[in-house]
């Protein structure tokens, strides 16, 4: 397996031997497991892109710390995400991992390495055994428990006055998970909750269906490719003027929105981060971002790039000492970053405890489409599993 | 009943692209005797390259004249460069030659359009919705799917029953030797099948791309589909594709509608929505597999 060790080594290598610098420190090596192969392989590079773009703005180092980045594909799959891991650990002796994309790959790789005096940031999935019994102190989540997007829309469908509501995901865990965390704000009647099959690229019959029921909104959770196809088939019906639409963001990033094309112009999404939050840290991200990369970053990108800010914060105060977990650790809780989202700090699970928002895709001059904030529906919310989570 | 008509209509249109993925493949299957995996990578050579050319052109219809004869050429070249080793192989060097053959398509789109999925719209024209079910508004763009499904059908129809070409393709699939020795260029023939099979493929991707996300790796879902309807029409047979595609597509989008609401009617909501997802998916497996009970060589089988 090919190991991409990224301009960051030689970046860091100049840091190095710059004048001024920690003389004679090794780098410190971050293991990024993630996915870059696959459909879904636009995920991990996004997450990528931007921990190298704060690698890069620190001249090699995070928190004035020389650091290597180590990247590896996982290819969507628990299996290699393990083994990828365990030669982390043992070829390269990593104390920190970050980078998982999915949550089956996370599960099995997260509670292994926690146990193996790894400390682990997730960049992306936030699986809700990880939140409550199954917490560790070695685990920190930088992007969001699973449900907060989902319960993010709810609330923002049931403030403003809907109260029958179509709901649609796969049949899989994820999405039965999605509805539940819809319907934990969301009290009001259901016009119909139905389970397509994973993958599914024409939704004819379920759209069919959907009309039937007459619901006055409809909310679905459709990642990736079954997204697109949905909600391109949603405006071919007609149906898009009649009934509003509202997901989480993962159908509406920077990049899907550029394959979907006017199709999905006036959804309502529930996100943490959009590239037009008002704060410096966020105005700073995004230029340098398109600056670096030719595109608006996504929120996986500003995942990538906090988790790597944070890391750099918890360098910084340790000194780049990364033996001492206790002290690392203790760094990483105070969350002592400028995230791109504003407001961000860890709950008792050390999950996020941040503010939600809904975002708007918009129309812009020239045909392409854009995330418009709309409302922040969430102050400091965090996750309902954190009660469950005894360190 | 209203809904009932309606999602009758789904399920034709779904069997139409069905049956321009199956009319090829189960061509190629009956008269060369090789299985293709790869028959959905030039459903996807064929929205890739019909996106591309609508994006730059403006105009749909220049893609899908693009898009036809590439999928096609692509074809022809691959069974020249390497389905030609396999005619004598076993099934199963077929298999695994023509399973790589899809790995290497899928990264080479990767790597000349990105990880991204494209966008193509639904030409201007076709973007409304008709009242053909009054009531219930049927998108314009589907029902011209339907139309070309009909069209390619007929268009087989004729060249298989009344060409010449037509009837070399029958002469080949019911024996090939005598055909060869009767003067037939056997290898031409088969190279123009399979590239009359990749340019229907190529058809059916390019119309699937307005609908559906344009993205590495959309043929391998459809394929599966098509394979069931070439085991449930019988291997080689076009009237077997037609028949099976139409019933596989009604099957599937009646179960996929239907079958949770029937469920609700003895089971509790919670677990009918669920159960009844599961059987839906399930549906046309069973329906493959009472057909072949029944008449293990499908509905229609090629050799008698």
């Amino acid at each position: 397996m090919r190991s991409l060790i990224m301009t960051a080594a030689l970046a860091a290598l100049a840091a190095i031997l710059a004048p001024g610098s920690v003389l004679g420190a090794d780098p410190v090596k971050i293991g990024m497991v993630t996915t870059l192969s696959t459909k879904a392989g636009y995920l991990g590079e996004d997450i990528r892109d931007g921990m190298l773009l704060a690698i890069q703005q620190g001249g090699g180092s995070l928190g004035g710390v020389p650091v290597e980045l180590i990247v590896e594909d996982d290819g969507r799959d628990p299996e290699k995400g393990r083994q990828i891991a365990e030669r982390f650990i043992q070829r390269d002796g990593v104390k920190l991992m970050t980078g998982i994309v999915f949550s089956n790959v996370a599960m099995a790789v997260v509670p292994k390495v926690v146990r193996d005096d790894v400390i682990y940031l997730s960049p992306n999935a936030g699986p809700s055994a990880l939140a409550g019994k199954g917490c560790s102190e070695n685990y920190f989540n930088v992007a969001w428990q699973n449900d907060n997007l989902h319960e993010v829309t709810g609330q923002y469908v049931a403030d403003s006055g809907f109260g029958n509501v179509y709901m649609l995901a796969p049949n899989y865990p994820a999405g039965k998970d999605a509805l539940a965390g819809f319907k934990r704000y969301y009290k009001g009647e259901v016009a119909g909750e139905v389970y397509t099959k994973l993958g599914q690229s024409d939704y004819a019959a379920e759209l069919a269906a959907l009309r039937a029921a007459k619901p006055d909104a409809v909310f679905f959770f459709l990642p990736g490719g079954m997204g697109i196809n949905f909600i391109k088939q949603y405006s071919q019906a007609g149906l898009s003027g009649q009934i509003p639409l509202f997901g989480p963001a993962f159908s509406f990033d920077e990049r899907l929105l550029k394959a979907v094309g006017d199709s999905a112009v006036g959804v309502i999404n529930g996100s943490q981060w959009n590239w037009d939050l008002d704060n410096p840290a966020n105005a700073q991200f995004v230029d340098a971002f398109r600056a670096q990369y030719q595109r608006t970053p996504t929120l996986y990108a500003s995942q990538g790039y906090d988790t790597a800010r944070l890391i750099g914060s918890a360098l910084a105060a340790t000194g780049g000492d990364v033996s001492d977990l206790a002290a690392l650790r203790e760094a990483l809780r105070k969350a002592d970053f400028e995230s791109v989202r504003g407001s961000f700090r860890f709950g008792p699970n050390q999950h996020p405890v941040q503010d939600l928002y809904v975002r708007e895709v918009v129309a812009l001059e020239g045909g392409a489409t854009t995330n418009s904030t709309k409302a922040k529906v969430f102050s400091d919310h965090g996750d309902a599993y954190a009660a469950d989570c005894k360190m | 009943m209203l809904l009932f008509l309606e999602q009758v209509l789904n399920g034709l249109q779904l069997g139409v692209t069905l049956f321009l993925m199956s009319a090829g493949l189960t061509l190629v299957f009956g008269i060369m005797n090789l299985i293709n995996l790869a028959h959905g990578s030039f459903y996807m050579i064929g929205a890739y390259v019909g996106a591309t050319v609508t994006a730059h052109t403006g105009s749909f219809l220049l893609g899908v004249l693009a898009a036809l004869p590439a999928a096609g050429l692509v074809g022809m070249v691959v069974e020249i460069l390497v389905l030609r080793r396999l005619y004598d192989r076993e099934h199963l060097d077929q298999v695994l030659a023509t399973f790589g053959l899809i790995l290497f398509f899928n990264e080479l789109t990767r790597i000349l359009w990105g990880r991204q999925p494209l966008f193509m719209d639904v030409p201007a024209l076709l973007s409304g919705t008709v009242d053909i079910i009054p009531g219930a508004p049927y998108p314009a763009y589907r029902l011209a799917v339907i139309g070309v499904g009909i069209a390619v059908a007929v268009f087989l129809y004729v060249l298989i029953t009344r060409s010449r070409i037509g009837m070399q393709i029958r002469a080949g699939a019911s024996n090939r030797e005598m055909a060869g020795a009767l003067g037939v260029n056997i290898h031409l023939l088969y190279t123009l099948v399979f590239g009359l099979g990749a340019l229907l493929a190529g058809l059916a991707g390019v119309m699937a791309g307005p609908i559906l996300a344009v993205e590495a790796g959309m043929g391998e879902s459809i394929l599966i589909l098509t394979f069931v309807v070439i085991v449930v029409g019988g291997i080689g047979s076009v009237r077997g594709a037609l028949v099976g595609a139409l019933l596989i597509g009604m099957v599937d989008t009646l179960g996929r509608a239907f079958l949770p609401g029937l469920l609700r009617l003895v089971l509790p909501a919670s677990e009918a929505d669920g159960v009844g997802a599961s059987l839906a998916a399930m549906s046309i497996y069973i329906v493959m597999a009472a057909v072949l009970a029944w008449r293990p060589r499908g509905l229609f089988p090629a050799h008698g």
